[in-house]
């Protein structure tokens, strides 16, 4: 064993590799990403990574490999989920013989996603165990554990860490490669009444999935880290309890280090829920606060046991208001919670309080006012207006001169314009306002042909990036070719997947496993699925973007158009453009136009961000005077 | 020596590299270490954060309000942002160059980091304020503000690490190439202390 400085995601990774897996699959997504990344680094012999297509696709491989014993984990986000819930739904019920850990990173605030939903419900609902970090540590250890208990018990399991854990480092205690576990795949076994699912072996398959869960539920109630603080004896007369499980552990001991007696329940396993241990935990309680971060899981079950058991103990947490119900934990929202149900024994009082502490400081970015108001002390005054930060597209990011060219070239025209999931999101900003709608991978497509339905003269707009595009949006292709809708598709290839870091893609030519293989070309793909109009363009050649936006556009059926240029992440920048002080005569058409995050005005005239520009010339296309210069054509 | 130290600035800045290297300078010396960084969307443009902490007895990555000695600002508006987190008496070290936010060009809104250090300076007594304007020209490149408030917070004490413990966690951390730019940086931090 040795001590290293590592991310959570690398802790859950470098158990796995630990616990001899074989194989690894999944789709980048915050917080999840790191995982896998960290498993291609530091693989060993026989370890397979890949980076699927999409969460579905990387579910199926993943089976496929469990199936024949291997250990096997596939990696996704909360939302990638919803994609891959398919093969997962119908998984639980053929069960695998290798373990298979599915790590769903949960991200609660949201900080980077489109909804705060909570996989320990999904794990209930599809039936699987569930197992919640709560540390860096813990999930290195767990990880391997979650491999054990899903080859005992023939079933997949959940490994569901949040951003906090995902993203948090810690120094921690990790095997040497001498001490890894070696793990090898017997091979597939052909067993059609083991492996192919039809409905009398659903229904066999659905009572032995109850009795399961019944038993881990005992199972797990003996699992050490379903624990109850202080140990056994220490302070027996208390009356009130905590329970929490994940991050908000972590808050909740380091609140109650300063807060005094009361006894904490840790739920590492929200499914099957420890219901031995939880008695244990109620016994001789009079009220229970619930810390957990999304859905109120652990206050459901200990609410539902209290009517099992007809035990008097009163349960608080979302569903009573005593805690907010959306958004993220932080230690002083815990240590408030814990402080206030320590200090008001009377129920109504306290949820009276609860409805009051509503906040809105969003990921540990503390709003003074609100805490002052919360603390009820005196607080700093309040500080000049700070500025408002929100993510922008980098300052020469190819996709600005994309939109730009579109909205340029249908000025004056009654457009939608729906937006996907990746960087390009951040085209709703202001100035470009180019995204009209947003769902989830690969649905602009679907949605520019929904409206396009219900509003013939619109012409309907879907942009998708690169790695989007064959995530999930090339059935979308396929369903609008087949069914003869108008849209106009625009694919935004920067050559990369941008916003998860830079993954490799089906249309980058190299694998994470390093090799060297073919591109898919998208417009080959596109003429092949039967799109007849497929023109490639520069968006950074802005005259010609704009031209061939309005050629395409006016083509009947479904065309497209592939905006290709690179990332400006991936290629070195060139020289930085420079405004003339004597020409510009501060219209700010461009900064008004592009909003690029390089531009600045100082005493009315644009300058520009030698430390922020790339270099790709587009303000210099469209300044009237001719005030700036430089960069790629310099 | 438990610390909790909270550093900010706008993506892209380099601040989760400076706090990946004192985690280091903890590592080497056997002390337990944590931290929390905004990584993801935020990444470019946007607000960001890195919470670290050290020391025996820590369960969470995450640094409580009024309980961090030390807030390393990459950016006077952002270090405003964090200052709650400050305890009483605690130091800030601030570049006093300001990111200016395209939604403040666009809106034609007045976005000064002189009005955010003399803020800093009303309400934080031990405040080193950081001219990175006037460092970064003299050091010729515009990449080692990281390193130079890392010295500062390395020369002032605050850290609790010596100039020869940071230098051999960056010969460690930091690409080759990048180590004599990183060393004239520490140098001018300890020169202009």
């Amino acid at each position: 064993m040795h001590r290293e400085f590592l991310m959570g995601n690398e802790a859950i990774a470098l158990g796995a590799i630990a616990a001899g897996v074989n194989l690894i699959t999944g789709y980048p997504g915050t917080p999840s990403t790191e995982v896998l990344e960290t498993v291609a680094k530091n693989r060993q012999e026989n370890q397979y990574v890949e980076w699927s297509v999409n969460e579905k696709a990387a579910m199926e491989v993943a089976a496929g490999a469990a199936y024949c014993g291997a250990r096997v984990m596939v990696t996704m986000k909360q939302v990638g989920l919803n994609v891959a819930s398919d093969p997962l739904m119908s998984l639980e019920y053929i069960g695998v013989k290798g373990g298979m850990v599915i790590l769903v990173a949960d991200d609660p605030g949201p900080i980077s996603s489109q909804t705060e939903q909570d996989t320990r419900r999904f794990s209930a609902f599809s039936k699987l165990p569930c197992f919640d970090p709560s540390s860096a540590q813990e999930a290195y250890e767990m990880v391997q554990e979650a491999f054990a208990y899903s080859e005992e018990y023939g079933t997949p399991v959940f490994f569901r860490p949040t951003t906090r854990v995902c993203h948090g480092y810690a120094s921690i205690l990790v095997k040497d490669v001498e001490e890894y576990s070696l793990h090898k795949a017997e091979g597939f076994v052909k067993d059609s009444k083991r492996w192919v699912i039809f409905p009398r072996l659903s229904y066999q398959n659905h009572r032995k999935i109850e009795e399961r869960n019944e038993r881990l539920s005992e199972v797990f109630s003996e699992y050490e880290r379903n624990r109850i603080y202080p140990e056994e004896g220490e302070n027996a007369g208390t009356r009130k309890g905590i329970a929490t499980g994940g991050i908000s552990f972590t808050y909740a001991m380091e609140a109650r280090d300063s807060l005094g007696a009361v006894r904490l329940f840790k739920v590492t396993t929200p499914h099957p829920f420890p219901e031995k241990r939880a008695l244990e935990f109620l016994e001789g309680l009079d009220e229970v606060l619930c810390l957990e971060e999304l859905d109120p899981v652990i206050e459901r079950e200990l609410t539902y046991l209290c009517g099992k058991y007809h035990l008097p103990v009163k349960i608080y947490g979302k569903l009573s208001h005593h805690v907010r119900n959306a958004g993220e934990n932080t230690r002083d929202s815990v240590a408030e919670d814990i402080r206030k149900f320590l200090g008001e024994p009377d129920n109504d009082s306290a949820r009276h309080m609860g409805i009051e502490q509503e906040r809105e400081a969003p990921c540990g970015t503390a709003d003074k006012g609100q805490s002052a108001a919360l603390a009820g002390e005196a607080e700093l005054p309040a500080p000049p207006a700070l500025p408002v930060r929100p993510p922008v597209l980098c300052a020469g990011c190819p996709h600005r001169a994309s939109f730009y060219a579109v909205k340029k070239a249908m000025k004056g025209k009654k457009t939608i314009f729906c937006g996907d999931i990746g960087c390009y999101t951040l085209g709703n900003a202001m100035p470009m306002d180019m995204v009209d709608t947003c769902l989830c991978m690969g649905a602009g497509l679907g949605i520019a042909q929904g409206v396009g339905r219900i509003e013939p003269d619109t012409s309907c707009f879907a942009f998708v990036g690169d790695s989007t595009f064959f995530a999930s949006a090339i059935t979308g292709v396929v369903n609008a070719v087949y069914n003869q809708a108008r849209m106009t598709l625009v694919v935004l290839d920067n050559s990369t997947t941008a916003m998860t870091g830079h993954q490799p893609h089906p249309g980058t030519g190299q694998t994470m496993m390093g090799e060297v293989v073919s591109k898919i070309n998208i417009e080959a793909v596109l003429r092949g699925i039967g799109v007849q109009v497929v023109e490639t363009v520069n968006p950074l050649d802005h005259e010609a973007a704009v031209e061939c936006v309005k050629r395409v556009e006016s083509e009947p059926g479904a065309k497209a158009i592939i905006f290709k240029s690179p990332c400006i992440a991936v290629v070195k920048a060139s020289n930085a453009l420079k405004a003339s002080e004597d020409r510009c005569i501060g219209c700010k058409k461009c900064v008004r136009e592009l909003g690029c995050p390089a531009l600045v005005i100082k005493d009315g005239k644009v300058r520009i961000d030698d430390s922020l520009c790339t270099g790709c010339t587009l303000c210099s296309q469209i300044c009237p005077t001719g005030a700036i210069g430089g960069g790629k054509n310099e | 020596m438990n610390k909790n130290i909270v550093l900010c600035g706008v993506g892209g800045q380099g601040t989760v590299l400076a706090s990946k290297l004192i985690a280091e300078c903890a590592m080497a010396k056997n002390t337990p270490v944590m931290s929390a960084e905004t990584i993801g969307m935020a990444q470019r443009g946007g607000s960001v954060f890195s919470h670290l902490r050290m020391g025996e007895g820590l369960y969470s990555p995450m640094i409580a309000e009024k309980t961090a000695d030390l807030i390393i600002g990459f950016e006077p508006g952002e270090a405003v942002r964090m200052l709650p987190f400050l305890k009483e008496g605690g130091q800030v070290i601030v570049s006093a160059r300001p990111i200016m936010p395209i939604t403040a060009t666009l809106s034609d809104l007045e976005y000064s980091g002189e009005e955010m250090i003399a803020y800093l300076r009303a309400h934080v007594e031990n405040l080193i304020v950081v001219d990175a304007d006037k460092a970064c020209q003299e050091l010729g490149s515009a990449k080692v503000l990281n390193i130079l408030l890392l010295g500062k917070a390395v020369f002032s004490g605050a850290l609790g690490f010596s100039e020869e413990e940071i230098k051999e966690v960056i010969r460690q951390k930091v690409p080759e190439k990048f180590h004599e730019l990183n060393f004239r940086a520490l140098g001018y931090a300890k020169q202009h202390n």
